[in-house]
């Protein structure tokens, strides 16, 4: 065992690499579930967008253009989701599973002749002097955009949450939905919205693995990404920042196992690689031990007769 | 004659097999206090929600002073100066009363300086509350005024309020009717919609009844008795219950020290309640809500069972015992939330029966349900009180709010309770529907069954009580005899002037 091995500069930078595709599914979720919906779906709209955009940087060789098709990727297939529940008022957490389902397969499809392929690399921001500062430089400022728009959206999310008026209609639908149609709110159209801007951001949090993270494309590379990021909605409260730390935490722990792997620590391989997943659901749960601060009408079906 | 302010003409909604509003008509002035009056289902909250852009109507007109008014959608309706109190509060607990005003609002204000005008309309009114509290810890009349303020901050022409006072004490009445008069000196119309005819004439410059979907008629309150208006409502001639003679039997339940600690963070601790209550009397327990009333109503059901010795049953005690067994020995309890406490919405009429007779009705039979035997009973229920419904298989759900409470209030008496408790009997039942619900109640008392009646209604406890008790927070003032006691007098028993009782007795 050699832990001299590990680089702590290239480990902490590994951190944002590795949060970055939940931060992007989980505050997505995030604002679905602030509307009142569960959208079970989010493991198949991250493969989805994982599929799709890197289908679209292989062809156009371009990786911004294709994080902008696994955005259109993610939200066209919740839109889907947002029919089933909102028009045909089908049972959410069933229509959730079906999505995923449908989202590995229909992925698998699209993907069969990309395997093994070679995207195109997104390049760092250059922060010109910023990046040349000793430590701080690799840790903040090596990164490519995607890694600064995530947490861009994470700040974004929270102030119009708090500050805005939309943010406010956004919470009281999900909070009564009911009394939200009473005072004339469209709570159909607020929740569909949701639903896309969750499936866009699962599209890119799915296409950041595939693109980046990866890089490459095999069937199921998502690995319960997506699942993780339902729970993180759940133990940070519904809170942005915590699902900003929560994700910071999983990416962390999951940099650790694999430099830990590397540098051969004398653990079986399977401990390691779900220590992540084990630790952050504690840590969340006791995070969340306080009163529940699940919106009112999560999950319930929302029909304007009554 | 000048233009009304708000003109509806012969404005017609149907829904699937049911007119809910057929041709309905009527003028409201500017200033003019209007009154709605109508028994459940006979169109009123359809006819606002039309005013109020909630629904379309399928034909006719409406004006606002003299131009076509056709809200599409509430936010139209405010813009044009409607405003709206509802019945079931629209309010969204988890966020503050500041959220919850700028919701209702267009163009809100920031939230500062949404709260500075929040205080300052609340203090010019005589309306006390906080713009920071989080909705979910108010009481049901602090509530209230969250609505009302934030009608007032748009400074509504038209302010429609849907059964406002059943929350209220009479005190609190009495500051709501003097922004209401406040109000309509300053030119807003108010349309005023209630089951409380006192009210009506205390309050209402005019009177429009509908039934059935139709107007029927209009009279100035004023000029009108209560009852004359009761039987224009309803179509027929009320019966007033009635009870027979009565004479208080043995002592049936006897509460000593009675003590709970609050069940929720939002609830209330009883504390130290001590009283006898007697074979054949109806003793009414009045309070404004939120004052220990379902709390009360849980410790007397064995919802929440008690320490020994508080609480007895004949010479047994009962305290410690859970509600099945104080079924079998003939203590029942009604609560008030009919949805998801006294019934289960979503099983039918007969699983709801055998939920709670079981016992006393012999529905089961070691172990096994007689699903026939419950048929039976529910068939019971639902032709004895009245319960317009398909059958004892329609879910509880689909009934309206009345036929609810009749089924759910006639289930326990079939049972033949030998003290039964009872919170909100007739909440948001119709006048005609409640008048037999009250009866029922007092044939109970006459057969020689011991009650508790937990309402907010002050009328109808003063109509069926024997004597009279106030809660307020979680402290029943001594029950005294409730002929002869002034509204005054209640008053200070449910504000918690417990010596001034002393002075009036």
């Amino acid at each position: 065992m050699d832990l001299s091995a590990i680089n702590p500069v290239l480990f902490i930078a590994g951190f944002f690499v590795a949060a970055t595709p939940l931060i992007f599914a989980a505050i997505g979720e995030l604002v679905v579930e602030k509307t009142g919906v569960l959208n079970l779906g989010v493991e198949g709209m991250m493969i989805t967008g994982a599929i799709c955009g890197f289908a679209v940087a292989v062809e156009t060789e371009s990786p911004l253009l294709g994080f902008a098709a696994a955005a259109l990727g993610g939200a066209l297939l919740s839109t889907l989701f947002a029919f089933l529940t909102q028009v045909m008022l089908a049972n959410q957490v069933a229509s959730g599973l079906a999505l995923t389902l449908f989202g590995l397969g229909f992925s698998a499809l699209l993907g069969q002749s990309y395997a093994g392929m070679k995207p195109p690399r997104l390049e760092d921001v250059d922060f010109g002097p910023l990046g040349d500062i000793p430590v701080i430089g690799p840790v903040f400022f090596s990164h490519d955009i995607i890694v600064y728009l995530g947490l861009g959206i994470v700040i974004a999310v929270w102030a119009v949450l708090k500050f805005s008026r939309a943010g406010l209609i956004l919470r009281a639908v999900g909070e009564n939905h009911d009394a939200a149609h009473a005072l004339g709110f469209k709570v159909k159209r607020v929740r569909a919205l949701a639903i896309m801007f969750g499936g866009a951001c699962a599209g890119v949090g799915g296409a950041y693995i595939s693109l980046i993270r990866v890089p490459q494309w095999t069937e199921g590379m998502t690995a319960g990404i997506g699942w993780i990021a339902l729970a993180l909605v759940v133990f940070a409260s519904w809170r942005a920042f915590r699902v900003l730390l929560g994700a910071y935490l999983f990416g962390g722990l999951v940099q650790l196992q694999l430099n830990l792997q590397g540098a051969g620590v004398a653990i079986p391989v399977e401990y390691l690689a779900m220590s992540p997943y084990v630790i952050t659901i504690v840590v969340l749960v006791f995070l969340s031990r306080s009163r529940s601060a699940a919106p009112g009408s999560l999950g319930r079906i929302f029909h304007a007769s009554s | 004659m000048t233009t009304p302010l708000l003109s509806l003409s012969a404005l017609t909604k149907a829904y699937p097999g049911v007119v809910a509003n057929d041709s309905v008509s009527l003028d409201i002035g500017a200033g003019q206090v209007h009154a709605l009056l109508g028994e459940n289902g006979a169109g009123k909250s359809t006819l606002v929600k039309m005013i109020y852009g909630l629904v379309k109507p399928d034909a006719g007109t409406m004006q606002m002073n003299g131009a076509p008014f056709t809200p599409s959608e509430p936010r139209a309706a405010r813009a044009a100066g409607v405003g709206m109190v509802f019945q079931h509060f629209s309010l969204f607990d988890a966020m503050t009363v500041a959220e919850n005003i700028a919701l209702g609002m267009e163009n809100a204000p920031k939230l500062g300086a949404l709260s500075a005008q929040i205080t300052a309309v609340s203090e010019s009114y005589g309306l006390p509350l906080s713009p920071d509290r989080i909705v979910g810890d108010l009481s049901a009349g602090e509530r209230q005024r969250v609505e009302i303020i934030r009608c007032l901050l748009q400074e509504p022409k038209l302010l429609i309020m849907d059964e406002p006072t059943s929350v209220l004490t009479p005190q609190e009445v009495e500051i709501l009717f003097k922004t209401l008069r406040k109000l309509s000196a300053e030119g807003t119309a108010i349309l005023y919609i209630s089951h409380k005819l006192e009210e009506i004439r205390t309050l209402c410059d005019h009177a429009t009844i509908l039934r059935l979907g139709k107007v029927v008629g209009e009279c100035t309150p004023r000029e009108t008795t209560a009852r004359d208006m009761a039987e224009m409502m309803v179509g027929k001639l009320l019966s007033t219950p009635t009870r027979a003679g009565q004479t208080a039997g043995d002592v049936m339940l006897t509460l000593s020290g009675l003590k709970a600690p609050a069940p929720n963070m939002f609830g209330i601790s009883l504390k130290d309640i001590s009283m006898e209550l007697r074979a054949g009397e109806i003793l009414g327990i009045g309070g404004v809500a939120g004052n220990g009333q379902d709390e009360l109503l849980a410790a007397l059901s064995g919802e929440r069972p008690v320490a020994a010795g508080m609480l007895r049953f004949k010479d047994t005690d009962i305290g410690p015992l859970g509600p099945k067994a104080r079924r079998a020995i003939g203590l029942l309890a009604a609560p008030e939330e009919r949805m998801g406490h006294a019934a289960a919405p979503d099983m039918s009429l007969t699983e709801n029966a055998m939920l709670t007779g079981a016992t006393r009705m012999q529905l089961q039979n070691s172990g096994f349900l007689n699903w026939p035997a419950a048929t039976r009973f529910a068939e019971r229920v639902i032709a004895q009180f009245d319960v317009r419904t398909s059958g004892p298989a329609a879910a509880a759900r689909s009934l309206s709010g009345g036929n609810l409470q009749k089924f759910v209030i006639g289930r326990e008496v079939m049972q033949k309770p030998e003290v039964f408790v009872v919170n909100q009997p007739t909440w948001g039942v119709d006048a005609s529907a409640a008048a037999a619900i009250r009866q029922a109640l007092l044939d109970m008392a006459s057969e020689g069954a011991a009650l508790i009646v937990i309402s907010q209604d002050l009328d109808e406890l003063m109509e069926i009580s024997d004597r009279f008790a106030a809660l307020n927070e979680g402290r029943l003032t001594p029950p005294r005899a409730a002929q002869g006691i002034t509204v005054e007098e209640i008053g200070l028993m449910m504000g918690g002037a417990h010596d001034m009782e002393v002075a009036h007795a």
